[in-house]
């Protein structure tokens, strides 16, 4: 998987404005929304912030990811270097420089 | 009857719907995709009469499964005995106790040839010439033999440390068999790959809105064989959970159809110890399953960490009253001895993990005493032999000589006069 990582993440991860730049793995069926990218990079101080940077500069990805009741939708996995938002701080879960949000459907079988 | 009764799939979670194609999961929010089907219509066909005058199989109940036409694959799966088990019920210290025994079901002795007869049926349909599937075992044994008497290649991928009886009974009928370094989640993950890139129909993956309907027979026939009524209890093992919510679905659909009156029902579900993220929420009150990373059970075929349907099968236990137990190894061999010498019926360990659970929801009171259950077992236990060795007494072993068979029995050692 190709990666849109910043060369030093302590260098060039910081924004102008001192808000933390992530990088988001996108699945293959929202690509269509973010022009093919599998991984873009957002600022975002936590997961809710970068659902609504997402949406920004994704329109229509947002309302993929999140219910009509703002919670992040049942068969959508967010995860925070490697583990589950539910099992961390949900939409709350903070977000620092050079963290790799991964989103990933759940996948049925078995 | 092409399509009369059922002509799409439907997502769980926002109802958008599809055509009844080779896909499982909503392209909008990835809710799993669900057979939908015309109820008036089959209401006005379908009645008590009409399923007993046909053959004794899962086919009974054809309006409710999910096919155009009639079923090509599978056609003498199903309607396996429901049995009165009462030694049991007194050994577990309840009213009445049946066991819908899928042990013998037809031809690889596991429910999943239920499943498996639907999904290749329908695979058929779709124009799938390469059939496969991954599987903690059983489904990859009945795949294996479904797909070779109907002509169509396949190919079953496992994890590579399944029971020797299991990989046995999938070579046999010449499928492809591929063992996989990881646990059924990697395999699972795998499959998915595969499937979209080679076009191959995966009976739990591309086709599962079709191979998971097939589930609902083993609740059908539980509800007809006790003579159309829906039981008070019911303990099912639950790996991904889909047949926990299948059973769940099959009382609703008779009920709603006027097969079956509406009763109090409730449905409890077991899983092993070492891999029981499904009875961890329902115990915690959560529907959030955290997934099992590294399942440790001899229940092999229920050892999937990252339960397909297991927010589904939590949400069947809570609104049914449902309970959920889990069982150590130790006591899953005691189940399945339990339920040998009780009535002797040879379960797998999966079967060993029903007992033993509904040995728990007895003791906890979560089933009355003065109530009835029913138990689901699953498979047979010639399929998991290897869970047993060095568990069970040895033979006795004498001369041909009258004298010694007289001394053995006088020695004391002998099981006679087995009470419960």
């Amino acid at each position: 998987m190709r990666c849109f990582r910043p060369d030093s993440p302590k260098g060039t991860s910081k924004s102008r404005k001192g808000i933390m730049a992530v990088s988001v793995s996108i699945p293959t069926p929202l690509r269509a929304l973010t022009g093919q990218k599998d991984t873009v990079e957002v600022e975002a101080k936590d997961v809710h912030a970068m659902l609504a940077s997402l949406e920004k500069s994704f329109p229509g990805i947002h309302d993929r990811l999140v219910d009509e009741k703002g919670e992040v939708r049942r068969f959508v996995n967010i995860y925070v270097g490697g583990e589950d938002i539910r099992f961390l701080q949900n939409q709350q879960t903070p977000l620092k420089a050079g963290d790799e949000v991964s989103i990933v459907p759940a996948i049925a079988g078995g | 009857m092409a399509g009369k009764f059922f002509s799409k799939l439907k997502c769980r979670e926002c109802g958008r719907t599809y055509p009844a194609q080779a896909i499982h999961v909503c392209e909008f929010d990835f809710g799993p995709l669900e057979a939908d089907y015309d109820y008036t219509a089959i209401g006005s066909v379908l009645n008590r009469k009409l399923i007993e005058s046909r053959p004794d199989s899962m086919w009974r109940y054809r309006e409710l499964l999910p096919l155009e036409a009639e079923p090509t694959v599978g056609k003498q799966v199903g309607f396996t005995p429901l049995v009165k088990a009462d030694r049991l019920a007194k050994a577990l210290g309840v009213k009445a106790c049946y066991v819908k025994n899928d042990t013998v079901n037809h031809p690889t002795l596991s429910f999943k040839d239920r499943v498996v007869a639907v999904a290749l049926s329908r695979a058929r349909e779709l124009g799938f010439k390469v059939v496969a599937c991954a599987s903690t075992g059983n489904l990859a044994n009945s795949v294996a033999a479904n797909a070779a008497s109907a002509g169509l290649e396949s190919w079953v991928l496992i994890p590579a440390d399944l029971e020797q009886n299991k990989v046995l009974n999938s070579i046999v009928y010449g499928t492809n068999v591929v063992g996989i370094e990881g646990a059924y989640d990697a395999v699972n993950r795998l499959c998915s790959e595969i499937a979209g890139k080679y076009g191959w129909g995966f009976v739990n993956v591309n086709l599962r809105p079709y191979y998971a309907e097939g589930s609902k027979t083993f609740g059908y026939e539980i509800m007809e064989q006790l003579g159309w009524r829906i039981p008070r209890h019911t303990v099912v093992c639950m790996a991904s959970g889909s047949l926990l919510t299948k059973i769940h679905k099959a009382y609703g659909e008779f009920t709603k159809l006027g097969l079956t009156s509406k009763s109090a029902f409730s449905i409890h579900g077991a899983q092993a110890t070492g891999c029981n993220p499904i009875t961890a929420a329902r115990k915690s009150g959560t529907d959030l399953i955290r997934p099992v990373p590294h399942p440790k059970t001899i229940a092999k075929s229920l050892a999937i960490g990252t339960p397909a349907d297991g927010y589904y099968a939590v949400k069947s236990m809570a609104t049914t009253g449902g309970w959920s137990e889990d069982a150590t190894d130790e006591e899953i061999i005691e189940g399945i001895q339990l339920l040998a010498e009780t009535e002797g019926i040879f379960a797998e360990t999966a079967g060993g993990v029903t007992v033993a659970c509904a040995k728990k929801l007895v003791q906890t009171g979560k089933i009355p005493k003065d109530e009835e259950v029913v138990l689901c077992i699953t498979g047979h236990g010639l399929k998991t032999v290897e869970a047993l060795v060095g568990h069970l007494d040895s033979p006795s072993k004498i001369k041909p000589s009258l004298k010694d068979f007289d001394a053995l029995l006088s020695s004391g050692l002998a099981k006679r006069h087995v009470q419960v």
